[in-house]
């Protein structure tokens, strides 16, 4: 049976630019898929936009794009990103220029656009679409006016259209993490748009691939000790069989490890309802797949069950919601938490003196329960503490609430109690984003979708 | 008689967000542990243990094919994670809370 190798270089806005090096050199693969959104990820590059028009992407395609094209043009490996974020036109030309600076002749890079419905939204709703919130089924009323972007998860097939265009570099934007990894599978094994089994099996590899070193011992709750030198964890590989069935491994020479239960904790991790993994390609279900660890660093993965795919594709709205002010500051031995804890009600006091009062207040002491809250046990015996930071938090609607917050930390090192210290201790203003999830019919949307190729 | 069993003695876990929502997996270490697990982890049981920290309701399902426990936390996140005060905006701490859980499990 034709089989094909694919690996994955990103699983997100951020990650690191040296294991998709060492996918591209060592992964033996003939396409490489990169995730770079996630829901907070599209909050984050419309500041970027807001800020300049030309941006709106995810910055690090440019050096990512530096160091894999001179490697990949040479063995002929295609590259698929979501990094257009809200801007994918602006991705590609980056990527062009990247491209011409390196000399690089006859590269075509495709571009994929349609999922951004941010001007579309009036046009839309006079369809009778009423962007009603998936979880609270309430209307978007006067959050419409608050929008800030407003994206529609596409699925794989505008990727193996790319790919069918002869496309060396694919860049979409608000494409699932899943398409990334499908599209090229669909090209290359000519996949129909009902072979659901098949499919379902595609969305599990991108899956299974889209958080890079997550599947291959990476965030591993319980044996992480074991888990050898993450410095040069190595990111997922797959050989995929023409049926659909892979063998999940990474990089020869790399670190991390690829194991039943790294495998599974990828398996499971955001799907919601194992029965029924939605997506644009297909609905998977997850409890029908077997998983077996048939070597070392792999694990075969085969008999997904997939059904018809949802006549409706999710479209995630965000939007204004206020502003985040912070404050932090740290105390020492003894007794440090009381003092942390006798810092914060003068602060609230210096704000309420001040007339502020903040739509949420957030208290967290930083070595105790900044991460659990509520859920932390309180400490036994507080002379063991050598040391807490406090941090304030408050959503307001006034961003110069935020500066009276802020105001108020560095007074403590004088005026509070003792063994105040207050490094980096008041971050600026955050604008805060709401997120609003609703369900678009398909045949608004995808009628929409452009595939351009351009050769640089 | 029962014994209490802390659940990181006998599971690991993954949890991650989408919006306001924190989403647990929970996998049994052998089929032993998975018994207890289907047994004895419950909604209800979750749903108490995280209420602190949650506004919604909790959802589960059992994945037989990988001996785990899928949970839904809904309201967990402070709105979500670009609209939240929690320095976990995104949940990424919830497995480790849900692991410390203990349970009583007759003898």
């Amino acid at each position: 049976m034709r089989t094909v190798r694919i690996g994955a270089g990103q699983g997100f806005y951020g990650d690191s630019l040296l294991p998709a090096i060492d996918v591209a050199k060592y992964g033996n693969v003939k396409y490489i898929s990169f995730d770079t959104l996630a829901e907070l990820t599209l909050a984050i590059l419309e500041k970027g936009k807001k800020k300049d028009p030309t941006q709106g992407y995810a910055k690090d395609v440019i050096p990512m794009m530096r160091n894999l094209l001179p490697i990949c043009a040479e063995r002929g490996i295609k590259l698929i990103t979501n990094a257009g974020g809200i801007n994918p036109p602006g991705a590609a030309k980056a990527v062009a220029q990247v491209a011409r600076e390196l000399g690089l002749k006859g590269l075509k890079i495709a571009c994929v656009t349609g999922d951004d419905i941010y001007d579309r939204l009036d046009e839309l709703a006079a369809q009778g679409v009423a962007f009603r919130d998936k979880e609270t089924g309430q209307e978007l009323g006067d959050v419409r006016e608050r929008v800030h972007f407003a994206s529609v998860y596409l699925g794989a097939r505008p990727i193996a259209d790319a790919l069918d265009q002869g496309a060396d570099v694919v860049i979409t934007g608000r494409t699932t993490d899943t398409a990334q990894f499908l599209g090229p599978l669909i090209h290359e094994f000519g996949w129909g748009p009902t072979e659901w089994n098949k499919l379902a099996q595609g969305i599990l590899l991108g899956h299974l691939m889209e958080c890079s070193g997550q599947v291959s011992g990476g965030n591993f709750q319980v044996g992480w000790e074991e888990i050898p030198a993450l410095e040069r964890i190595g990111y997922p590989v797959s050989e995929v069989s023409e049926d659909g069935s892979f063998i999940l491994t990474k990089p020869e020479g790399t670190g991390g490890a690829v194991t039943l239960n790294t495998v599974k904790e990828q398996f499971l991790y955001e799907i919601h309802d194992p029965t029924a993994y939605l997506t644009p390609d297909v609905i998977v279900d997850l409890t029908t797949t077997t998983l077996e660890e048939v070597g070392e660093n792999q694990v075969k993965v085969s008999g997904t069950v997939g059904r018809p795919a949802p006549p409706t594709l999710k479209a995630l709205l965000g939007y204004a919601d206020g502003w985040m002010g912070e404050g932090y500051i740290s105390f020492s031995w003894p007794k440090a938490y009381s003092k942390a804890k006798r810092a914060a009600e003068i602060v609230l006091k210096r704000l309420e003196m001040q007339g502020v009062a903040p739509e949420e207040t957030r208290l967290e002491y930083i070595g105790i329960n900044s991460l659990w809250g509520a859920m932390a046990p309180e400490p036994v015996d507080e002379d063991t503490i050598n040391e807490v930071r406090l941090r304030i938090a408050i959503r307001t609607q006034k961003k110069q609430d935020c500066e009276v917050l802020a105001r108020e930390f560095p007074p403590l090192l004088l005026s509070g109690p003792p063994t105040a210290s207050a490094v980096a201790g008041t971050p600026a203003p955050r604008e805060l984003m709401g997120l609003w999830s609703t369900l678009i019919p398909r045949e608004l949307i995808e009628p929409h979708t452009r595939v351009l190729v351009e050769e640089v | 008689m029962t014994r209490k069993v802390r659940l990181l003695d006998i599971c690991h876990a993954r949890s991650g967000d989408k919006s306001d929502t924190s989403d647990i997996s929970l996998f049994a270490n052998d089929p032993a542990a998975w018994e207890i697990i289907r047994r004895h982890v419950t909604r209800e049981l979750v749903a108490t243990y995280f209420r602190p920290v949650a506004t919604g309701p909790v959802e589960r399902w059992e994945v037989s094919n990988v001996q785990a426990l899928k949970f839904l936390v809904h309201g967990a996140l402070g709105g979500g994670a670009p609209r939240s005060l929690r320095s976990d905006n995104l949940g990424k701490t919830f497995a480790a809370a849900l692991l410390r859980l203990e349970i009583d499990v007759e003898e």
